[in-house]
């Protein structure tokens, strides 16, 4: 039996800016299926985080239930964290983030929990621009609850089993475009060279970014008839756009530009450089990315890459014009003026 | 780059890197397990099988195995394999039952084996099962060879050296003792059916200096130990430098005290690094106060009426580079006062007894032309091994060439080609027992190397014959065994099982797996997820996997056996399989390469 990953001290062990090692970024040895492409997100994740050289305790890690929400716990051990109830992680992430904006704040979610009972709360999350990475890891099933249809199932995929999908699937990222998102992108569990910037870009992106990553439950739904099975993903997976992030520090070199290359400047001086595979896709539009979504789906086709993007979208904070100054930072008399400020502020409105 | 072959034995046996570090080949990891069930017994076959000499070697080894072993890579030191040999032997209980025996019936085929030696014992060991008659011609009154007159009793017991030479002479050696051959001549027309040469490499480097041959104390390290040895010298004189700093320096300066000496220094003519001896005997030496001074070149010995007074020395300076002296320069001269030389500056080997016009050829240095696979000299059916093949080496290198010999004695006999060899044979099998587990000892252990107890200073030179190491007690085993990272528990992989789930790749914590697309080996090397440290490691490569054409890498050099990759893989691509390597020795010739089993084949994986 083997309970721990040993840690070894190889030689030529790299580190990061602020000295850690990749191996600083893990959690606790994963209990999911072997084989389950969640660990293979987490993986990229650590490798994203590592690279970006975010402070561990300047993470804070939320999730609902599901396999997929069980993962804030195998990466990054000295982050914060909270694992709330089924499909409410928006919540407690707007929470956190309304306490201290200054958090990195991710969101692991699933597509049982995202888009069955967490429904009304993605769409409230996007609609806030809560600045977070929202991550749905989607396989098309309840792994947890043992490989029931998730409603992002696609009609006529069939189960384990053999039991065919009735019901018309439910689209994260055309849904998350449509209600007005600044930021999605899609992925697959098992293209780390496509995942690990895109999550960058998304953790660098102000405001809420929803990341959909077709990540194959092994157990359940890993058959011939399944849509989100390693192999079918593999073979209707289609490159549209490309993203990377380039820190404020970094030169941006010539090269970056060969080809069909967009920079979009971040607020922090970073820049996200967008890669057009496909030279027909635009993703600063709203309709232009719609259209060009349904086109490919209705070929069978899943579309990755940086779909949407819009820099202008105000953020919670800027909506509801709070201080800069993070709420937990504050003073409790100023956080907390007391009862005659309040009457004060109540007779102004008599 | 290709797919790797890995039906080829040498490509496992070369991530057991102790055993492929060994010149015989020794199962270590799967010795070591034995010891961690407290199989004693079967630990000690498992050597025997190698290495002849468990009890012995597990004392006096040069072990090649253990700079080699996979552990001293990861920033640590290697497991103490040596130490844990002796563990075998010493704990073992009566296994006479388990030795080859010789058959009643003689094949009727007579062998010479000159000298007794580890070489010739080996021999004769390989040879008197199949019913051949070895009649060995010892010069000593007792067997043994440098076993016996070149190292010391301190640091091996008579008991344990007269146990396992007598577990082959029981066999039914016949011996000679007292016996030396004089001519190989006259040895040849006795009609032996072959003659193996095993009687080392007896002489002792000359250091011609002013003054060498005019007074008595000036010794050769060889020839002196084997006096200590045989009870001609008794005592020597208070101050003694030791000429050399090889491992027979090591055993002279430390023989030294026993007899006698109060200050011993053992002269360097060069820095620490160019040091020929073992690291561990060095240190020995030390902890019993040698002094070890370098940069110190022999230059006159000075000698007044006939009495040895010091030596004069050049104090030398080098330029070091790249681990290489490219200048050496002389900075002044120094006396040392001392009662007694010892000159162990290296040993040769000589062949005055054998007759130039036999047809044994001789190279311009007087050593014999050889056949390395075979042993053969340039006379049919005249062999040598040990260091009377190639020149001084250790007990270890003469108990592989005995084995080889061996085999070639056989064919020979037999009349069949002796150049035609059995290959060396590899099974595999799976060490899984369940969802996690496994029948190894996979969890890596961070525990440091278990340090050897020393009998204390002031009772060693008591007598002679005091052993100074005590050997592992049992809580150091238990330490020690967990230690080995069971490198013969292979990842064996089957690509057309692999999903690309990439689960491996991120629970490995080595991060000695890669999955990327196919290149040269240059192209390929590049993409590894971590740097290629060694480049004699291996590098696995797969076939192509079916889902994206891509190829799954192992760099080979910092897998530490955890198994996590096989435990963490969904369709089981990956498993975990003992590698039992099998080197055929001449038992295994007897029966003809068709028919089935061969003899050393017979071991089954603990
Ligand atoms: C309020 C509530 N309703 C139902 C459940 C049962 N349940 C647990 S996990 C789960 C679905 C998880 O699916 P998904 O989010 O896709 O995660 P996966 O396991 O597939 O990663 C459900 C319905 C629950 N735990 N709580
Ligand atoms: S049930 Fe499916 S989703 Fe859950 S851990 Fe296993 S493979 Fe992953
Ligand atoms: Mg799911």
């Amino acid at each position: 039996m083997t309970f721990a990953r040993p840690k070894i001290n190889l030689p030529g062990q790299k580190v990061n800016e602020i000295g850690l090692a990749l191996r600083d970024y893990e959690g606790s040895l994963s209990t999911l299926c072997a084989g389950c492409g969640h660990d293979s997100i987490t993986a990229a994740l650590v490798q994203a985080l590592w690279e970006m050289s975010i402070r561990p305790e300047q993470l804070i890690k939320m999730s609902g239930i599901g396999c997929s929400s069980k993962t804030p716990a195998y990466f990054v051990h000295g982050a914060h964290g909270f694992n709330s109830v089924h499909g409410r992680m928006p919540s407690v992430a707007t929470g956190a983030l309304a306490g201290n904006r200054d958090l990195v704040g991710i969101g692991v979610s699933g597509d049982g929990d995202s888009l069955s009972i967490g429904f009304g709360q993605f769409g409230h999350v996007i609609r806030r621009n809560v600045n977070m990475l929202y991550l749905i890891e989607n396989n098309g099933v309840y792994g947890l609850t043992k490989g029931q249809f998730s409603a992002s199932a696609d009609a006529g995929s069939t189960s384990k089993k053999g039991e065919v999908n009735q019901m018309q699937n439910i689209n994260a990222v055309a849904t998350a475009i449509s209600m007005g998102a600044s930021f999605v992108g899609r992925s697959f569990s098992g293209d780390r060279e496509q995942l690990v910037p895109l999550i960058k870009a998304a953790i660098a992106h102000p405001g809420c970014a929803v990341l959909d990553v077709v990540s194959p439950c092994v157990t359940f739904n890993d058959h011939e008839g399944s849509t989100k099975s390693y192999a079918y993903t593999r073979d209707h997976k289609l490159r549209a756009v490309e993203a990377d992030l380039i820190s404020p520090r970094a030169e941006i070199k010539a090269s970056y530009y060969a080809g069909d290359t967009h920079p979009v400047r971040l607020h922090d001086g970073s820049t996200i450089l967008l890669r057009k595979v496909d030279p027909d896709y635009d993703p600063t539009r709203r309709n232009n990315a719609l259209g060009y979504l349904e086109r490919h789906r209705s070929r069978g086709e899943i579309v990755t890459g940086l779909l949407y993007i819009d820099q202008n979208v105000t953020d919670m904070h800027s909506q509801s014009r709070t201080t800069a100054m993070p709420l937990k930072a504050m003073d409790y008399e100023r956080l907390n003026p007391g009862s005659e400020a309040l009457r004060e502020l109540q007779k102004g409105m008599k | 780059m290709k797919r790797t072959d890995t039906s080829n034995p040498d490509y496992f046996h070369q991530v057991v890197d102790c055993q492929w570090g060994c010149p015989a080949h020794t199962d270590v990891p799967e010795y070591i397990r034995l010891i961690a069930q407290g199989r004693f017994d079967d630990a000690y076959m498992v050597n025997r099988e190698s290495n002849v000499f468990p009890g012995i070697l597990g004392r006096v080894c040069d072990r090649p195995c253990e700079p080699a072993c996979r552990r001293g890579r990861m920033d640590e030191k290697p497991v103490a394999i040596c130490r844990l040999k002796r563990v075998a032997a010493d704990h073992r209980g009566d296994i006479t039952d388990r030795l080859p025996r010789a058959p009643k019936e003689k094949n009727g085929k007579k062998v010479a084996l000159v000298g007794g030696g580890p070489a010739s014992l080996t021999v004769a060991n390989d040879l008197l099962p199949l019913g051949y008659e070895c009649v060995i011609f010892e010069a000593q009154a007792v067997a043994g060879g440098l076993m016996r007159y070149n190292i010391p009793a301190f640091r091996l017991p008579h008991e344990v050296l007269n146990e396992e030479i007598d577990y082959i002479l029981d066999m039914g050696a016949e011996i000679h003792y007292n016996h030396r051959v004089e001519s190989m001549k006259a040895l040849l027309d006795e009609g032996y059916d072959a003659v193996f040469v095993g009687s080392g490499a007896p002489r002792g480097k000359e250091l011609r200096l002013p003054g060498r041959y005019d007074t008595e104390n000036i010794h050769i390290g060889i020839d002196w130990l084997e006096s200590v040895a045989f009870d001609h010298i008794d005592a020597v004189g208070k101050k003694v430098l030791i000429i050399g700093v090889g491992n027979t320096a090591m055993d002279c300066c430390r023989t030294s005290l026993r007899l006698g000496a109060e200050n011993v220094k053992v002269m360097a003519r060069k820095p620490r690094e160019f040091f020929k001896a073992s690291v561990w005997e060095l240190e020995d030496a030390e902890e019993e106060n040698v002094e070890i001074v370098v940069n110190h070149s022999p230059k006159e010995f000075v000698v007044e009426n006939g009495k040895l007074k010091g030596m004069s020395f050049e104090l030398m300076e080098y330029t070091i580079e790249n681990g290489r002296i490219q200048d050496q320069d002389v900075t002044g001269e120094v006396f040392i006062a001392c009662d007694d030389v010892i000159l162990a500056i290296g040993q040769e080997n000589s062949f005055p007894w054998i007759e130039r016009d036999l047809g044994i050829e001789f190279n311009p240095w007087e050593e014999p032309m050889v056949d390395e696979v075979t042993y053969e000299s340039t006379r049919g059916g005249v062999f040598f091994g040990g260091d009377s093949a190639f020149g001084p080496k250790n007990i270890i290198w003469a108990v592989e060439h005995a084995h080889q010999a061996a085999i070639s004695i056989h064919r020979h006999c037999q009349g069949e080609s002796l150049q035609d060899r059995l290959p060396d044979l590899l099974n595999l099998q799976s060490r899984k027992m369940g969802m996690h587990e496994w029948s190894y000892s996979s969890t890596f252990d961070p525990a440091a190397r278990r340090k050897m107890m020393h009998v204390p200073l002031e009772q060693r030179f008591e007598a002679l014959g005091k052993e100074v190491e005590l050997g592992f007690d049992a809580e150091q085993t238990a330490k020690e065994v967990e230690r080995c990272l069971n490198c013969d528990i292979q990842t064996v992989f089957s690509d057309s099982l692999c999903i690309e789930c990439d689960a491996c790749l991120d629970i490995c914590p080595t991060q000695c797996l890669t999955i990327t697309s196919n290149g040269d080996k240059e192209d390929l090397v590049t993409r590894l997820k971590a740097p290629v440290l060694e480049h004699e490691q291996p590098l696995f490569v797969s076939g192509e996997l079916k889902q994206t054409s891509r190829v799954m890498v192992k760099d080979e050099n910092f897998c530490i056996h955890c198994g996590l990759c096989a435990e963490r893989c969904p369709t089981a691509a990956w498993d975990m399989q003992k590698s039992l390597l099998t080197f055929p020795k001449a038992a295994d010739y007897v029966s003809g390469p068709d028919s089935g089993e061969r003899p050393c084949q017979q071991r089954k994986a603990g």
